[in-house]
């Protein structure tokens, strides 16, 4: 499905070039559920850009379905399968939650196939589908939209950046499940960036990255047992009680 | 009226026949077609400088159209509607002016409008401009607008210029009474070298009274805009005026919110946002399969909906 290989990434600083990510291989199998976690700062975001076109590798490859997409933008990715929700949703004055569904789903769709996808992520459709994506959303409810846009493109491929972040427990706990239920669901391949315990415990595989390099890299069995306890695999409690946790 | 002038007028009014209820149509400085009904009553000015529409009291769910179109290089009309509107009565008018110019000389409607709202009324009113053709003559239209509304009457006036019109000034002055109260949406998207100026003056007079006047709009190319909206409160009122801008190119755009209180208890907020479009927003847009210009139409449409 997708092949990172030996994809390096650099952003200019003070004296010459910063490093951000280093030499990352990784594969996501066809029907596979992957979560990236580590320390912030490690480089998954910039991962999940590079995956989506947003940036553009100093070297190395990435393939697509076996097509090497690595000079591809953002536009021709994104048609050839790969969505992308990100970690801070955009606002848009005047653009309705229907319009951005349609947007995502390239066409006319019908109110009652919009708040599917809507219901499918929590929201009680008929109070948000004509609601503008703008500052009156809360960051959760925002969340949610970001994350029916990218169920309405049912792609082969989709790209969450930390859907943990930023949003409240309440709404949290009620988004672990629409990614369990996506789990179960889901035709295509999953990439999630994330921290929680519970994303991870749904994981097929899963891969670590610190300072901009791949530490650890397996099925969720192997690696899960050296994450729990570390800051890479949180409980929904300790996010809100800060690194290390107090229960 | 020829296929331009029928097709402007769809523009401008939406509309593809002979409307439903009063109406009078002005097509190349002449009048092209007049209804009335039992309650709304249109008049030409005895010196022909425009016309009067008298709507009597407790009139509801009526419509007044009043369309201009021209279509005639070079033609310059200054032309005065008043409205008179009975009390408790509730009407919408559509107004609306479309010019073709594909000479080279200017084109220019000056339409002038007074709206005279007694106790209760209610008017949502609907403007319209729209410009075409390919000439090099340029297509003006400079709106003047008076309202007064007495008390407890409610003006909510909608007012729409999407490309095409090379130079508008728009001057809006409202004076209310108590309990009154007046919303203002102004959408505007200029291009090229298009130049587009709007004053609003709206007072406060009457205990209760309130105004909400919110303008968006697009600035293309080289193109300039002022926004200039003045909200005087004299009395214990509310007043509220936005301004929201999106620029690109190198077009300018200046925007003159200004508060006057001259009440102790005169509740006014003015706001003013002049940006560029996002890039996020862009790149949100473009991971959905659109294509960077796509994503700015998508934008743009959105902002001015």
């Amino acid at each position: 499905m997708l092949t990172l290989e030996n994809v390096s990434f650099e952003v200019p600083a003070e004296q010459g070039q910063k490093e951000i990510l280093r030499d990352i291989s990784v594969t996501i199998g066809d029907h596979k559920f992957v979560v990236v976690t580590g320390p912030n700062g490690g480089g998954k975001s910039t991962l999940a850009k590079l995956i989506a076109g947003i940036e553009q590798p100093v070297s190395g490859r990435i393939y697509f379905q076996e097509q090497d997409i690595t000079k591809l933008g953002i536009t021709e990715r994104a048609n050839l399968g790969i969505s992308f929700a990100f970690q801070q949703p955009v606002r848009f004055k005047g653009l309705e939650v229907i319009d951005l569904l349609r947007l995502a789903a390239k066409k006319q769709l019908s109110v009652a196939d919009a708040c599917q996808y809507l219901s499918e992520v929590g929201l009680c459709a008929k109070d948000y589908i004509r609601r503008e994506v703008n500052a009156s959303l809360s960051g959760g409810e925002l969340k949610r939209i970001e994350i029916a846009t990218v169920l309405a493109r049912g792609t082969k491929l989709s790209v969450f950046d930390e859907p943990e972040a930023g949003i409240d427990l309440w709404s949290f706990q009620n988004l672990i499940q629409v990614f369990e239920r996506m789990r179960e669901r889901t035709d295509g391949s999953i990439m999630i960036i994330s921290h929680q315990e519970r994303i991870l415990n749904i994981a097929d595989e899963i891969v670590v990255i610190a300072d901009g390099r791949i530490t650890k890299q397996g099925p969720r069995e192997e690696i899960l047992p050296s994450l729990l306890g570390t800051t890479s695999a949180i409980d929904a409690c300790n996010k809100f009680y800060g690194e290390g946790g107090r229960r | 009226m020829d296929r331009i002038q029928q097709r402007i007028l769809e523009e401008v009014a939406g509309l593809h026949s002979v409307p439903e209820g009063a109406y009078n149509l002005r097509a190349d400085g002449q009048t092209a077609g007049r209804s009335t009904t039992a309650h709304i009553d249109i008049i030409s000015k005895e010196d022909g400088s425009g016309i009067d529409i008298r709507v009597l009291p407790g009139t509801k769910n009526e419509s007044v159209h009043i369309p201009v179109v021209l279509s005639r290089s070079g033609l310059k009309e200054v032309v005065y509607n008043d409205f008179y509107i009975g009390e408790d009565s509730d009407i919408v008018i559509v107004a609306g002016c479309g010019i073709h110019n594909c000479g080279d000389q200017d084109s220019q409607h000056d339409g002038i409008h007074r709206f005279y709202l007694e106790k209760n009324a209610r008017v949502k009113y609907v403007e319209k401009h729209y410009g075409e053709g390919d000439g090099s003559g340029q297509r003006i239209l400079n709106p003047g607008t008076e309202v007064h509304l007495e008390e407890g009457a409610s003006m909510e006036m909608e007012m729409v210029q999407i490309r095409g019109v090379d130079s508008t000034v728009r001057t809006t002055t409202a004076e209310l009474a108590a309990g009154a109260r007046l919303v203002v949406r102004e959408r505007l998207l200029t291009h090229g070298s298009q130049k587009a100026v709007s004053h609003y003056t709206v007072r406060l007079n009457g205990a209760g009274a309130s105004a909400d006047v919110v303008s968006r709009s697009v600035a293309q190319d080289t193109s300039y805009q002022e926004f200039n909206s003045r909200i005087v409160g004299n009395a214990p009122c509310s007043g509220h005026t936005e301004c929201d801008a999106i620029i690109m190119g190198q077009a300018r755009i200046l925007a003159v919110p200004q508060l006057e209180a001259n009440d102790l208890d005169a509740a006014l907020i003015h706001e003013a946002a002049i940006g560029k479009i996002a890039g996020e927003q862009l790149i949100k847009l473009m991971t959905l399969g659109l294509t960077e210009q796509e994503a700015e139409e998508q934008i743009i449409n959105g902002f001015l909906k």
